[in-house]
């Protein structure tokens, strides 16, 4: 029993899970206290869709082992699909059907994106998908960038360049954040289930060693496939609720930048380490947003610069040694150890007791 | 499937279109695999040519031949890595032509390949349930979820995948990262891999090489473990002779893509064509 509750409390996905939960708790209360600044206010939104994109980007990326460099495409076309749906629904529906709704469609509809744009990327490997994936991004970025909707009863909420006029659904924080919980809870506990399981250990597998996976038995198309599907869909979600916290929404903002950060979040994270997306994601997030804010003008290049020391660091063997020491884990580890150990003394004791007498 | 022709090969009558091995053993025997003048070209370059052969279910059957012969390229064939250019290959009855990889192994091959290739950030265990994939029947939602069914699905596979690795006592190494296994190790979790998708041919392409002697001689003995246990058939590929000739019922010698010589290990030692492929020809003087 003791064994059991500890690898249960050691088990990662518990730990991953409980952290996240921890946060948002502490998050709620701040929010719905009205505590919180006005700048956490703004952040909570991007934060969490960073931390879901990221999550699902490190699917494809960690796991399933190819560079996607495209994942704010898949993002874009979720928000925009699902944006659109709740602006037409806006009068109809309550807030509570109709946003999980829109993430719904906005997710299918990235998906069905990510089918398509799988389907031709199988057949390419490494640097080759990279670039038809960063080819796609900016496809879908620039054809929504031109598209406009003129007449019916969604007449000029899309124009173009000028963006998709989301002021309808506009809704504040406090309205999105339950949302935004479940979205990254979810998120985070299929990914992680899916990784200890026999499809995730397939994607592996197919990372690790392509050819021993195909003679192992594994539908390497299939496969493929779905984690390409399943990151566009992912994303398309949290796309969705991107959308309706800001009140305009423009193509532009979600190009090949976008999808470089996202990667770098996931480079830093740890490939295949959802909890590590999930603290990159927070730290890269505010680091440029917060933190370097007081540089003003020289943010990005301070940005840049610190991307670089933690990608040095990343690679130091001392500071490897250091950051093992202080890990979380082991911490936890300790911890145990040292209570069952006193629990083995003692009953070891009580033994040697029992022998004496 | 019965065989009705029969061709003269050399001093023989060897059943037609196979390749029998040892015919007088085999006929009878309904084969695991057959191969049906196998042929594949590189661009210009015949790599193998007419290459027969039928392995009756649990024989170990033995691929010889120097250094550049095709070995590699006819398991590469047999598993559907390549597609033939000419020539068929059935097994069980059933022909494996447009079939992938993955398809071949489920109709019952496994390999293991010659630089080793195993999932190398996966732990041990993993190793052993990816070649379980086929034979779990856990879904998406359950995978996503670890309800409907999940723990009992996992649980049945850990315990396949321990019992296999038991086998070849390695049950102690199951949650090390297979990247960190001492040499031999790997080699036997790349044929313990190959097991556990319960196959019924099972291919070994080198498995003594880099080997010392006594751990060759325990991979003879394994191998036969494999056979008697599983009762599949076991086709290797191999440099060492005296384990080729002392665990092989039958050989197939292999140079330049073709097929030089069949037999059991003893017609094969005396065969002069054999020794003149290794060796080269005696001058007359």
């Amino acid at each position: 029993m003791k064994t059991n509750l500890k690898q249960k409390l050691l088990n990662k996905t518990a730990l991953t899970m409980s952290g996240i939960a921890l946060l948002y708790l502490v998050l709620c209360l701040m929010v719905y206290s009205g505590m919180a600044s006005r700048q956490l206010l703004l952040v909570i939104l991007p934060i969490s869709c960073h931390i879901v994109l990221a999550v699902s980007l490190n699917l494809v990326v960690g796991f399933l082992g190819e560079l996607s460099l495209g994942h704010a495409g898949f993002m874009s076309v979720g928000l925009f699909t699902g944006c659109l749906v709740s602006i037409a629904t806006v009068d109809v529906l309550p807030m509570a059907v109709r946003i999980p709704l829109s993430m719904i469609i906005g997710g299918v509809a990235a998906a069905a994106v990510g089918l398509v744009v799988g389907l031709p990327a199988l057949r390419l490997k490494g640097d080759y998908l990279a670039i038809v994936t960063l080819g796609c991004g900016e496809i879908i970025k620039n054809v929504i960038n031109n598209l406009h909707i003129k007449k019916g009863p969604l007449a000029g909420v899309l124009d173009g360049a000028l963006g998709l006029n989301t002021k309808t659904i506009y809704s504040n924080i406090k309205q999105l954040l339950p949302f935004l919980i479940v979205l990254v809870l979810l998120v985070v506990w299929v990914v992680l289930n899916i990784q200890k399981s026999r499809h995730g250990r397939a994607i592996m597998a197919i990372r690790d060693n392509r050819i021993a996976a195909e003679a192992t038995g594994i539908n390497v198309t299939y496969y493929k496939l779905m984690v390409f599907i399943l990151a566009a869909f992912f994303a398309g979600m949290a796309g969705v609720l991107y959308g309706h916290g800001f009140s305009i929404i423009k193509s532009a903002e979600f190009g090949y930048n976008f999808s470089i950060e996202l990667l770098i979040i996931v480079v830093f994270g740890g490939m295949g380490k959802v909890h590590g997306s999930v603290i990159a994601a927070i730290l890269l997030y505010t680091l440029p947003e917060i933190v370097l804010r007081e540089f003003s003008d020289y943010r990005m290049l301070a940005y840049s610069i610190v991307l670089i020391v933690i990608m040095l660091l990343s690679e130091n063997r001392r500071f490897k040694e250091w950051k093992d020491s202080v890990s979380l884990k082991k911490l936890f580890k300790k911890m145990f150890k040292s209570k069952t150990a006193v629990a083995v003394t003692e009953t070891d004791a009580k033994e040697g007791g029992a022998d004496e007498s | 499937m019965s065989h009705k022709e029969y061709v003269k090969e050399g001093s023989r009558m060897v059943p037609y279109p196979s390749g029998a091995i040892v015919p007088e053993r085999d006929l009878n025997k309904t084969p695991v695999l057959e191969a049906m003048h196998l042929g594949i070209d590189f661009g210009g370059l015949t790599a193998v040519d007419d290459f027969s052969l039928t392995v009756g279910p649990t024989e170990i059957a033995g691929l010889i031949g120097p250094n550049g012969a095709g070995k590699t390229t006819v398991f590469n064939l047999l598993t559907n890595v390549y597609h033939p250019t000419r020539g068929n290959i059935m097994l069980n009855g059933y022909t494996t032509a447009g079939k992938t990889t993955a398809q071949v192994n489920q109709m019952g091959v496994a390999r293991t390949f010659q630089n080793i290739r195993l999932f190398s950030n996966l732990s041990v265990l993993d190793n052993v349930k990816v070649g379980l994939h086929n034979e779990m029947k856990e879904n998406l939602l359950s995978a996503m979820t670890h309800m409907f069914g999940y723990k009992k699905q996992e649980k049945q596979a850990d315990e396949r995948a321990l019992e296999l690795l038991d086998f070849f006592h390695m049950s102690s190494l199951a949650y090390d990262e297979a990247g960190s296994l001492p040499y031999g190790a790997q080699r036997r979790l790349e044929i313990v891999r190959a097991l556990a998708t319960s196959p019924k041919i099972l291919l070994l392409d080198e498995p003594a090489a880099g080997m010392n002697p006594s751990e060759t001689f325990e991979l003879m003995e394994n191998i036969r473990r494999i056979r008697d246990t599983f009762g599949i058939a076991v086709m290797l590929i191999e440099h060492d002779m005296k384990l080729v000739m002392s665990i092989c019922e039958g050989i197939c010698v292999l140079d330049h893509g073709k097929v030089i010589a069949k037999g059991t290990p003893e017609e094969i030692k005396a065969n002069t064509r054999v020794i003149e492929a290794y060796l080269g020809k005696k001058t007359e003087e």
